[in-house]
């Protein structure tokens, strides 16, 4: 027994000996060829996807190829057969190579098929590594692509709520310590330096139904008017929660080139002059200083007036209107008449409660605040011009919130696009004027009203028209901005929507025939998905069906 | 003398066992660094598989082209205003 232990610590005895004095060149070497290496964990990029949890943006694995000059240009007969699967020039490629033989380290392609990163992985050329990558894809195209902009090749937010929500959305990559042979293949992990934190998943309040229906009905508006771009947003009124925000000229963000005009995010980053949109928030400046009711007669023959030696016009003699006609007719001598008797503060300061001369604040890079001139430097006739929409301008974001805060009883939210963003409602004016301007606004689609075309069936809707003449260096020029601003259903406000269609260039220009009829196929094709009931649901039961069908 | 013998037989143990110990735990250690490599690919696999996956349900669903489809090769319209009913809630 005691011979065996004894056996058994001489050979460990031995054994130590061995290695330490008699083997000790051929270890060091043999440490010499392993290396202890930091290697980076990569980290995925979080998802975006829609309300209803519908992916937006999703990154997936791809592999990149990278050589090692000096390896590589020991083997030229190996660059043919690589620069041939990598549809690339043999030669230029051992010229990149030969310019760079110094580094150990270049970049041959980024984000390969993935047949092609087997095949090269299949030669086995000694100096060509593959590294995995991960690449981002947005299912939706260009339909999403002004709200969720694109990343770079390294994986950084370029545009949109990739750029706005980089750090949330980006992971840590970790680090740890192993040990790799001269093959550059890991023998042993030491540790763990750094835990590496995958991206967090971003949910949106978009709804990809509603935005693909917004996008298809633009293009094809936009199309239709030969007209240079435009925008469409729909937002939930109650929550302030934008559910679809689209713009033309769009782009394919999963190639995004560098068509920088088709990039910009309209909606949020250009500003307009929104024309008659403009004058129910001065009519609500009007009530609210209780210098009229919507009854109160206004005399516009005829259909001119001057003021401070400029003409104002409407399109026709109206003659006698009330403050609701005002807004029916669109009538700019009415609502100059009206404005006028304010005081330059109270006007000022109901735009700025509806949003006005404010960036939303919604993040989105390159937002735009529009502008709303100080009261203390408006003279008489721009007093006159801001009550219908000229002097002052506005993002088609703002005049959904603005718009939306007349159908929510007078409570301004901030647009949000994240969901469980905090946007609580700020009472910006009295529940009973919204809910007096909501019936005078409704007017608007009736026979007698500017906006008939945006109609929904079985719907109530109230809204405003706007066409107005661009400025131009040389004054305002015959080139219009066609717009509508509404919501619906009146009885019970569930969604606002706002069309700007910049630029016509057929015979219609006009806000009712050109942004109108857009708003309401967006308008009815959302009531649909979002199965909103109609205003009067009992009566049309009864008149929509089919007889036979009660009957039974 | 017999105490140092068995001081020397409890010493001898002790050594060899930990020598046994020590080839024990490195094999072990070996052993599970590699599972540990293979679960990660294969966790790393099924993200990427996943991910893919993602994808390919959103091209597959995309609104244009089932409304295409819907429209041209099931023929399928939306319903006529009077061919609606509304359900109270």
């Amino acid at each position: 027994m005691l011979l065996i232990f004894l056996g058994c610590s001489i050979a460990l005895v031995a054994r130590a000996v061995k290695l330490q004095v008699m083997e000790v060149d051929f270890l060091l070497g043999q440490g010499e060829a392993r290396y202890l290496r930091e290697v980076t964990i990569p980290s995925t990029r979080g998802v975006i996807s829609d309300r209803n949890g519908e992916p937006l943006a999703v990154s997936t694995p791809v592999d990149s190829v990278w050589v090692n000059p000096g390896q590589l240009l020991d083997y030229p007969e190996k660059i043919k057969s690589l620069s041939g699967l990598l549809n690339a020039n043999a030669e230029e490629i051992e010229r990149k190579l030969t310019q760079r033989a110094a580094r150990e380290f270049v970049w041959l392609q980024r984000r390969l098929n993935p047949d092609v990163a087997e095949q090269i992985s299949a030669l086995g050329i000694p100096g060509v590594y593959l590294q995995k990558e991960y690449r981002r894809f947005y299912p939706a195209g260009e339909v999403t692509s002004h709200v969720i902009g694109f990343t770079n090749i390294d994986d950084i937010g370029q545009e949109g709520l990739e750029l706005a929500y980089d750090s949330w959305l980006a992971g840590k990559p970790g680090l740890k310590r192993v040990i790799k042979d001269r093959k550059g293949q890991t023998v042993e992990e030491l540790g763990l330096v750094k835990q590496s934190h995958p991206g967090q998943d971003l949910s949106l309040t978009i709804d990809k139904r509603l935005q693909y229906l917004a996008y298809r009905e633009l293009k094809s508006t936009v199309l239709q008017h030969g007209a240079r771009s435009g925008s469409v947003i729909v937002m939930d009124v109650n929550t302030g929660e934008v559910l679809a925000m689209v713009n033309q000229p769009s782009y394919n963000p999963n190639d995004p080139g560098h068509d920088s005009d088709g990039m910009r995010n309209r909606a949020v980053t250009d500003v307009v002059e929104p024309g008659s949109v403009m004058k129910p928030i001065a009519i609500t400046s009007v009530l609210e200083n209780g210098l009229a009711d919507p009854a109160t007669p206004v005399e516009t023959t005829p259909g001119y007036i001057v003021v401070s030696g400029h003409t104002i016009r409407d399109h026709n003699d109206y003659g006698l209107l009330d403050v609701t006609g005002v807004l029916t007719k669109s009538s700019n001598v009415g609502v100059t008449k009206l404005a006028l008797q304010l005081e330059p503060e109270q006007m000022w300061d109901t735009y700025r409660r509806f949003g006005f001369g404010e960036a939303t604040g919604t993040g989105f890079p390159g937002e735009s605040a529009g502008v709303l001139r100080n009261h203390s430097r408006w003279r008489r006739l721009e007093q006159a011009t801001i009550a219908y929409g000229y002097g002052v301008s506005a993002t088609p974001l703002q005049l959904a919130q603005a718009y939306a805060a007349i159908a929510n009883g007078g409570n301004l939210r901030q647009p949000a696009f994240i969901q469980g963003s905090d946007n609580p409602p700020i009472s910006a004016f009295d529940p009973a004027i919204a809910h007096t301007l909501a019936t005078m606004l409704e007017t608007v689609t009736s026979d007698a009203g500017t906006g008939k075309a945006a109609r929904v069936p079985n719907y109530r809707i109230a809204g405003k028209t706007g066409t107005s003449r661009k400025a131009s260096a040389s004054g305002y020029a015959a080139r219009y901005v066609a717009s509508f601003a509404g919501f619906g259903p009146v009885s019970d406000p569930r969604l606002v929507c706002v069309v700007v269609i910049n630029d016509p260039t057929g015979d219609e220009y006009y806000g009712g025939l050109v942004a109108a009829p857009l708003f309401s196929k967006v308008m009815t094709g959302a009531m649909r998905i979002l199965n909103i009931p109609p205003d009067n649901y009992p009566t049309m039961l009864v008149e929509n069906s089919d007889p036979e069908r009660v009957q039974r | 003398m017999r105490a140092k013998i068995l001081v020397l037989i409890l010493v001898l143990i002790a050594d060899v066992s930990s020598a046994l110990g020590v080839v024990y735990a490195r094999h072990e250690s070996r052993r599970l660094a590699i599972e540990l490599g293979t679960l990660e690919a294969r966790q790393d696999e099924g993200l990427a598989e996943w991910s893919r996956l993602q994808i390919e349900q959103a091209w597959l669903a995309d609104a244009s082209q089932i409304e295409k489809k819907a429209r041209r090769i099931l023929q399928m319209q939306q319903p006529e205003r009077t061919k609606v009913l509304v359900l109270s809630p």
